[in-house]
């Protein structure tokens, strides 16, 4: 046609190797999205970075503290004032005394260590070590009291403000300020550690001590949150996994495909989107107002959990059965192996990898949930650690989300520290769950 | 199979554990986040120096925790709710209807509201009526009542500093807004004779306290619904404003905050005890009576609440900031008595 119409005009023919405008453009359009592309890498990894920079630059001096060790005389007339070494009169002695006798131990110290300080006084030595120090020498004497009357070596927080100083968060001209601290205070410190008494060193027990009162942040650690979120994340796996996992069979295998299983399809659906918070205020009114169980108790945040958890399990669980080519199963059955067996002999190992994927993820995200448990009382002060399951699931506990939401809430500064510290640890665990995660598919996926 | 049979012992596990919920034996505190430091100190000291568990404390504001309070008697229902101001009648019905009849209220002592602004800022002395001058949506200018026309402290009183007007002041879900509104912007209200004006515009004594309380919307006064160290973070990024802060938080955080005066006294727990400084209000806590005998260590911690050694003028809550109740030898004697509100 093109022949006929147009017989005699030379069709001019560009160089290959010189672009016309039209090539151009088009290398032009894909430089630029590529650039984009790279942008918007460039972009949420330097976010990713300032993120974690600040939290790590925030929460690793949560990990070392500073202690103080003192020599400290147990002295018989104030701990067994009858002398006769009975348990319950030793009880009887408050911290308040115990307090005394470590600020007369810190005295003694300093004096022979022939400290002299201009401007120090008798507050600024006896706010030096931490308020948890008489709860701990109570301890060790009720643990033993036979220590009473000899002079035993203590190693003891110290104050927060103290600490802040050897972290940097404190400084001599903000201490003169500050009413809680005093430039003379650190001096005292700074001496004690050029002395080599006072030393900052590394923190087991932000990881194994409860919470701490407004007084000592020094002295709060993550130990129950971390039970509480285990205890909640045992919940969740027993409940959550089984019944997700079921309900994901049954649809994908057994169940008719009509109008019923249309809407049941689309509800779940719906409920992976459902803001966790709602499922915080169905979890108030269906547990602790209808079947009364105790409040701030992980087995109520676990079941708020599971509760969330189920459609993120499903979704994908039933993914991964869908993977599985129906090759698989129609062999099952034509050598006679009645539905039953064709799906647990076969398909469900075969799918076995994606459904604990999705198992883990869910998990990972519900260990991370907070605003359900705002509503149900997991947003509290708890010191003592729960007993063990399956009592301990109705003992009240924290988790770690919500002990990070309550440190950032507290007055004195020391609590961000331990609030970027126990997001750490929550960050540490999140990484390990996801890398299991990919390990699992790494190892067992198979691929058709 | 293996999974389908999991799960079904697994309800079945929790469904008879369940069941078979044994009796709570710590003590359940919840309400005010004002009163929540003094309560953790208290409750850390009383697992501490008995053998009773230590309570568990929960936060969550004044009213949230009475409302949780008048949820009921039993193990189900906690046994103290913290308060920042007293309990209201209406709550007291409801407490009523719900089957709480006796209600003992526990006074722990008396919390300081400040005005901080940044340290390196300028001083301030204020007085209620520049605070109702520089927030009210309506004040009165030459006689007339005026949308409030004032950008700089400057312009309400020449003493103030040249400074923009931005002040951080508590939700309205806040115990310390209710306190801020009535010691401070209604003070200041009929200090500055705008109240009066506002009775002869309105004729009707209630619209006129409604009109005195209303801050303006303009952006110069910031409610804050979080906690402190939400102000504390805005008065860091914004250096010209003024905050609304307890006075703990304030004295924890004094290397940060300048703290301003208010009718020419400084704010300390001195000056507050004394009567000296005007912007005070008494912290509570309410007890179920019914379950002191039910649930163990309950008397003992609410004796041991306000014994000397803690909430007396040496004890660890007024070293926190608290000011400690002249007339705390009463309070023991209500609480060993187990007195009740009457009404």
């Amino acid at each position: 046609m093109t022949d006929a119409t147009n017989p005699a005009a030379p069709v001019e023919r560009p160089s290959l190797l010189v672009p016309d405008a039209r090539t151009a453009k088009r290398n032009a359009a894909e430089a630029r999205f590529r650039a984009y592309g790279l942008s918007a890498i460039i972009i949420s990894l330097l976010a990713l970075v300032v993120l974690l920079f600040t939290i790590f630059a925030g929460g690793a001096g949560a990990f070392r503290q500073t202690f103080l060790h003192v020599p400290v005389t147990l002295d018989a007339a104030q701990l067994d004032k009858k002398g006769n070494g009975d348990i319950e009169d030793i009880k009887k002695v408050m911290t308040l005394t115990y307090g005394k006798l470590l600020d007369q131990s810190v005295q003694d110290l300093i004096a022979k260590q022939g400290i002299t300080i201009e401007g120090l006084t008798d507050k600024d030595v006896a706010n030096l070590v931490s308020k948890e120090a008489s709860a701990q020498l109570r301890n060790m004497v009720l643990a033993d009291p036979s220590v009473i009357g000899q002079t035993v070596d203590a190693r003891v927080l110290v104050n927060g403000r103290v600490d802040g100083y050897f972290k940097g968060r404190v400084t001599m001209e903000s201490a003169a300020r500050d009413s809680n601290t005093s430039p003379a205070q650190l001096q005292l410190a700074e001496t004690l550690k050029d002395k080599g008494l006072l030393a900052k060193e590394w923190n087991w027990a932000f990881l194994t001590n409860p919470d701490a009162s407004d007084q000592r942040p020094e002295a709060a650690g993550v130990g129950v949150a971390i039970l509480g979120s285990l205890y909640m994340m045992l919940v969740v796996l027993f409940l959550a996994v089984p019944i997700g996992v079921a309900a994901a069979i049954y649809l994908e295998e057994f169940a008719p495909k009509n109008r019923l299983t249309d809407i049941i399809e689309v509800n779940i659906s719906n409920l992976a989107a459902v803001p966790s918070i709602v499922f915080g205020i169905l979890g108030l009114a269906a547990f602790i107002n209808f079947a009364h169980l105790p409040q701030s108790a992980p087995i109520v945040g676990g079941l708020v959990l599971v509760l969330m958890t189920l459609p993120r399990i499903i979704i994908p669980a039933r993914a991964a059965l869908k993977a599985v080519p129906p090759s698989i199963r129609d062999a099952a059955l034509g050598v006679g192996a009645s539905k039953m067996q064709s799906v647990f002999h076969h398909v469900l190992p075969l799918a076995t990898p994606g459904i604990l994927t999705g198992v883990i993820l869910g998990l990972a995200q519900a260990l991370g949930e907070t605003a359900p448990l705002l509503l149900i009382g997991m947003v509290a002060f708890v010191k003592n650690f729960p007993s063990a399951p399956p009592a301990g699931l109705f003992d009240p506990a924290s988790a770690l989300p919500v002990q990070v939401y309550n440190w950032t809430q507290r007055a004195d500064p020391a609590f961000m520290e331990r609030a970027s510290g126990a997001i750490i640890v929550l960050l540490v665990f999140l990484l390990c769950m996801n890398l299991f995660a990919v390990f699992l598919r790494r190892k067992f996926e198979r691929r058709w | 199979m293996k999974s389908a049979k999991l799960a079904v012992s697994a309800l079945a596990m929790i469904a008879a554990s369940a069941t078979v919920a044994t009796a709570r034996d710590q003590i359940q505190v919840a309400g005010s986040s004002t009163v929540l430091p003094y309560a953790t100190i208290v409750a850390e000291a009383f697992g501490e120096n008995t053998d009773f568990p230590t309570p568990v404390v929960e936060s969550g504001g004044s009213s949230a925790g009475l409302k949780k309070f008048c949820e009921g008697v039993g193990e189900n229902t906690i046994d103290i709710a913290n308060s920042s101001r007293p309990i209201k009648s209406s709550e007291v019905e409801a407490c009523k209807a719900a089957g709480v009849s006796d209600i003992m209220e526990v006074r722990i002592g008396y919390d300081g509201i400040v005005f901080a602004s940044d340290i390196a800022g300028n001083d301030f002395q204020f007085t209620a009526s520049d605070w109702f001058n520089a927030l009210s949506a309506q004040v009165v200018k030459d006689g007339q009542l005026v949308a409030n026309p004032y950008t700089k402290w400057s312009e309400i009183r020449a003493d103030l500093p040249d400074q923009d007007i931005l002040a951080f002041v508590p939700g309205t879900k806040h115990g310390t807004r209710e306190v801020f509104e009535e010691k401070v912007i209604h003070a200041g209200c009929k200090e500055s004779g705008a109240e009066e004006a506002f009775k002869t515009a309105l004729a009707d004594e209630k619209a006129a306290a409604k009109a005195c309380a209303t801050l303006r919307t303009d952006g110069k006064s910031v409610d804050i619904d979080g906690d402190y160290t939400e102000t504390l973070a805005r008065i860091q990024s914004a250096k010209n404003g003024i905050g609304v802060f307890g006075l703990s938080f304030y004295e924890n955080n004094t290397d940060k905050l300048k703290v301003g005066t208010f009718g020419g006294v400084v704010p300390s727990t001195e000056t507050i005890a004394k009567g000296e400084y005007p912007v005070s209000r008494p912290l509570f806590f309410y007890v179920k009576k019914a379950h002191l005998t039910e649930i163990q260590g309950l008397k003992e911690f609410v004796e041991f609440f306000v014994s000397d050694e803690l909430a007396g003028p040496e004890g660890p809550l007024a070293a926190y900031g608290l000011v400690s109740d002249p007339e705390l030898a009463a309070t023991q004697g209500a609480v060993a008595n187990e007195t009740t509100l009457t009404n």
